[in-house]
């Protein structure tokens, strides 16, 4: 379903891959460029041109360019499902040419869970557009009115006279036609759909399951060579001394390569150190064990992970910066009939991609052409320019097939790794990260400390809702000693809490980083949507109400909440409040499906919980049951899982419950699992199974998931569902035996998977 | 040291080390890139491939044991048990990213061998060293079930 070899023409880079199955992007650079100009450059979500993503060639293919990264959430398929519905395409023509990183597709970092939720307008727009162009092209041969035409299916039709004539007939004299400007284009009935909203099957799958498709670890060119790197122990840490004499002696080993240690910011810097090139894989990482190594250590040297926890726990008993303030919240603790505190933790967690970050670059003169597995093409391109002190425009980056991403791959430092390897030794090179490495050297979800307070009045009711939060910041990779928490790390899950309380406050804690602080799938909210959603649970204890209904009473009656009322600067994910507000109803309708889809309420086996969990993320409402048995010993059985989403207007409905399904068990996995830990500033998880992860005996067997029906705007998919799923399942441990883990992970990585029940009921 | 082996019913003569892990003779040396690298420990299952009808951990298995047996990998499985599971991988669109999947498939080719009719037992035994980081693992459950009642 997608091209196995093309020409690639930007600037003036022009070349022929012939690898099997390269994916390659084309029409930048105004090939198709329309005659007299687009009047399409700047609609909602960017330039809508049609030239920019679709060619029409005459053997009917109809040549999709998709400019986000797939890595899983079948964008290829989403992206061509909107293009090809106003198009009106004949989908078994539709082909997939993926773009290379470019600023003319606007926006590429696939990231944040936005690639429809900015796209959808702007992508139907250039379908549309192209649709009647292809009408109008079609009428002027005909000498008929534009009116009479009617585009079907790849096929333009006169039904007066009975003719037709194909999209292939009609490329050249479309393309010659104006582009018309949007208020010209009629874009197609909700009712007119054929393709969006629709289980439409993956452009991707029939590859995948023959072991075809190239992924960044396949890229394969003439005369490549591999290579791993030594990196230094902590971040900013320098090389003292290298002995690669024992390297060298490594049959298929080429040459070692010295980079140099990086200044703060880390941003997207290589971290440094030794390159070991080879003529294959298995060369280089037995070259690399091979080398003798002395560091200096850097900043981060005193870094224990355990003992900033405690600091950090310490840090949000005491009162912080204020950031949103509804009402006097200290005043109304102070009135309270009854107060409830509760402290939470969450550790660092890593990606783990089961692709690790790889890339390989390939230099001509002062150009170099990148193929990597990247989220971000556009910020690959600057890294890469800037680590090698040359032009954006001399690099290319194409991009592959991500094998898993979750966030790690919008950094680009492999990237800039593999051009400065390749330049060195003057050949294609192609820089692998081997799992020990994505796991010692990542950009780290931040650990987190939290603690919340409440106050009940004598029936119950919460009156006042205090939450502290500290972390380190991801803006600390970026500027040396940021340590502020963020609004764009706030508005997930902590200054968006949409409570129906009368006084309500949060504030932040500041928090120095040690190692490089990144984002991972739905980041902030997987520690604030923990704390927030368990004291809810932890309330509606206190208060001996029901779960479900104290959390719906929170929720509270139907309406738009907008944090920036109250102090808070909240950018909605990027998206306008208005079309996308923060709705209660929505969140309280998600939460009524996913308890009637569990038959909350139901009686159940001895040792068994209910637990409910909804948060609001991405423009998207997610709500999760879980359902677990507990026995004597501890021993923990997920017994179901029941989610709802509502996400607006669903591209591809199956592929959505695919996000509901694998976003929750990521949530599960880490609640269960995930833990990295650091000493001397060192991360001490080498490889699986220190880094734990869910495995099909782990995973629950039964799941059900419901896609809420809406004519809403498109909001968010792949990171919405993670967030509610660690509550849900903390809050089930806590019906099923009382234990209240506030702390995560839940269990070790020694297996043992034990929960202490003992003495644990309230 | 040239040494001789069989990938998918082809003979291959290669130059190499043989202690070199056999992942990294397919992908490098054959150029079949459908076996994938994941942790090169052997305990993410990515690089799972068939050593006479048997599932084998590709990235710890050295070259030299593999000499007189039969490899199978993701490009050459066949026969109506690959069939049916690649059918059912497809109809119900189990693969996201795509990257395990290869090790999956191979480790359900394997069980549903063995064992046409497997339990959910079964299946949690045969397929927990194959970690799918977007979690499939609901459908590639769905799958194997929906593959062994085609292949009946």
């Amino acid at each position: 379903m997608s091209e196995t070899a093309t020409r690639v023409g930007v600037g003036r880079r022009n070349f022929l891959v012939t690898s099997a199955s390269l994916i390659l992007g084309l029409t930048l650079a105004g090939k198709n460029a329309a005659a007299g100009g687009s009047p399409l450059t700047i609609v909602r979500g960017g330039d809508a041109s049609p030239d920019l993503f679709i060619e029409l060639r005459p053997d009917e293919t109809v040549a999709i360019t998709c400019h986000r990264s797939e890595m899983g959430q079948q964008i290829w398929t989403a992206m061509a499902q909107i293009i090809a519905e106003e198009l009106e395409a004949d989908w078994d023509r539709v082909r997939i040419v993926q773009a290379v990183g470019h600023p003319r597709y606007g926006d590429q970092n696939t990231d944040g869970s936005r690639s429809v939720r900015y796209n959808f307008h702007r992508l139907r727009v250039a379908g549309g557009a192209l649709r009647t162009m292809l009408e109008r092209a079609a009428a002027k041969r005909w000498k008929v009115a534009p009116s009479s035409c009617r585009a079907v299916l790849g096929k333009v039709t006169h039904p007066a006279t009975k003719r037709s004539l194909s999209y292939g007939e009609l490329a050249a004299d479309a393309r010659a036609q104006p582009i018309p400007a949007e208020g010209e284009i009629v874009l197609k009935k909700r009712a007119d759909w054929r393709y969006i909203a629709k289980p439409v099957k993956s452009l991707t799958v029939p590859r995948i399951v023959r072991g075809e498709g190239t992924f960044g670890m396949d890229v394969q060119l003439p005369n490549m060579l591999v290579a791993v790197i030594a990196r230094p122990p902590q971040v900013f840490g320098k090389l003292k001394s290298v002995d690669d004499s024992q390297t060298k002696q490594v049959s298929g080993v080429v040459e070692t390569v010295t980079l140099d240690t990086p200044k703060p910011p880390a941003h997207f810097q290589p971290l440094g150190g030794v390159a070991v090139v080879a003529r294959n894989t298995w060369a280089a990482i037995q070259g690399r064990e091979m080398l003798e190594l002395k560091w200096e250590e850097g900043p981060s040297a005193n870094y224990d992970s355990e003992t900033f926890a405690q600091e950090l726990m310490a840090k949000v008993r005491k009162p912080g910066e204020v950031r949103r303030r509804r009402g006097d919240v200290a005043a109304a603790l102070e009135r309270a009939a009854e107060t409830v505190a509760a402290e939470y933790y969450v550790p660092h967690l890593v990606h783990s991609p089961i692709e690790p970050p790889v890339a390989t670059a390939k230099w001509d003169g002062d150009e170099v052409t990148c193929w990597a597995c990247v989220q971000a093409p556009q910020a690959a391109r600057k890294a890469v320019a800037r680590a090698c002190e040359i032009p954006e425009d001399n690099v290319t980056i194409n991009v592959t097939w991500l094998g898993g991403g979750f966030g790690r791959k919008s950094k680009p430092d492999f990237v800039a790794e593999a051009a400065l390897v390749a330049r060195a030794v003057q050949a294609p090179v192609k820089l692998v990260w081997t799992r020990e490495d994505e796991l010692k050297h990542g950009y780290y979800h931040a650990v987190s400390a939290q603690r919340l307070e409440a106050g009940l009045d004598s029936e119950g009711r919460c009156v006042a809702f205090l939450h502290r939060t500290a972390f380190p910041v991801i803006g600390s990779t970026f500027e040396a000693g940021a340590d502020q928490p963020s609004w764009g790390e706030l508005r997930l899950g902590a200054s968006d809490t949409p409570f129906a309380v009368p006084n309500l406050q949060l504030e932040t804690g500041r928090a120095d980083a040690h190692l490089r602080i990144g984002w991972l799938r739905s980041v902030a909210n997987i520690y604030h949507a923990f704390a927030v959603q368990s004291f809810v649970a932890e309330l509606a204890h206190a208060a001996g109400r029901d779960p479900k209904d104290y959390l719906l009473e929170l929720i509270g009656p139907p309406r738009h909440v907008d944090p920036n009322d109250e102090g808070a600067e909240y950018d909605n994910y990027g998206s306008s409040i208005v079309e996308h507000p923060i709705d209660t109803a929505r969140l309280a309708a998600v939460t009524t499906t996913a308890a009637t889809m569990a038959d909350w309420g139901r009686p159940l086996p001895k040792g068994h919980g209910l637990g409910i969990a909804a948060h609001r993320s991405f423009a998207a409402y997610v709500a999760t049951v879980v359902e677990v048995a507990v026995d004597e010993a501890g021993r923990l059985t997920i017994v179901g899982v029941w989610s709802a989403m509502d996400a607006g207007t669903v591209v591809n409905t199956n592929h959505a419950h695919s996000q509901l399904e694998g976003g929750t068990l990521f949530g599960l996995s880490n609640a269960l699992y995930g833990q990295i830990t650091a000493k001397q500033g060192i991360v001490e998880q080498q490889n699986f199974p220190a880094w734990r992860v869910m495995r099909m005996n782990e995973a629950p067997r039964h799941m059900e998931t419901t896609i809420i029906a809406s004519d809403a705007p498109p909001g968010g998919v792949g990171e919405p569902p993670t967030p509610p799923a660690a509550p849900a399942l903390t809050n089930a441990i806590f019906a099923a035996c009382g234990l209240r883990v506030r702390r995560l992970p839940i269990f070790g990585p020694d297996r043992r998977d034990r929960l202490a029940v003992e003495g644990a009921k309230q | 040291m040239k040494l001789s082996i069989e990938v998918n019913g082809d003979r291959h003569d290669i130059d190499v080390d043989p202690e070199t892990p056999l992942l990294w003779v397919l992908r490098d040396e054959l150029r079949l890139t459908g076996t994938k690298y994941g942790c090169g420990v052997a305990q993410c299952g990515a690089c799972t491939v068939h050593v006479d009808g048997r599932p084998r951990r590709a990235c710890v298995a050295p070259v030299r044991s593999v000499v007189d047996k039969r490899v199978t990998t993701i490009e050459g499985v066949s026969g109506p048990t690959a069939d049916a599971v690649r059918k059912a991988w497809v109809s119900i669109d189990v693969p996201q990213c795509g990257y395990c999947q290869s090790g999956q498939i191979m480790s359900a080719v394997a069980l549903l061998t063995k064992i046409r009719r497997p339990s959910d037992e079964d299946i949690d035994h045969a397929m927990s060293g194959n970690i799918c980081r977007c979690a499939t693992y609901i459908r590639i459950r769905r799958a194997i079930h929906q593959a062994a009642g085609d292949a009946e």
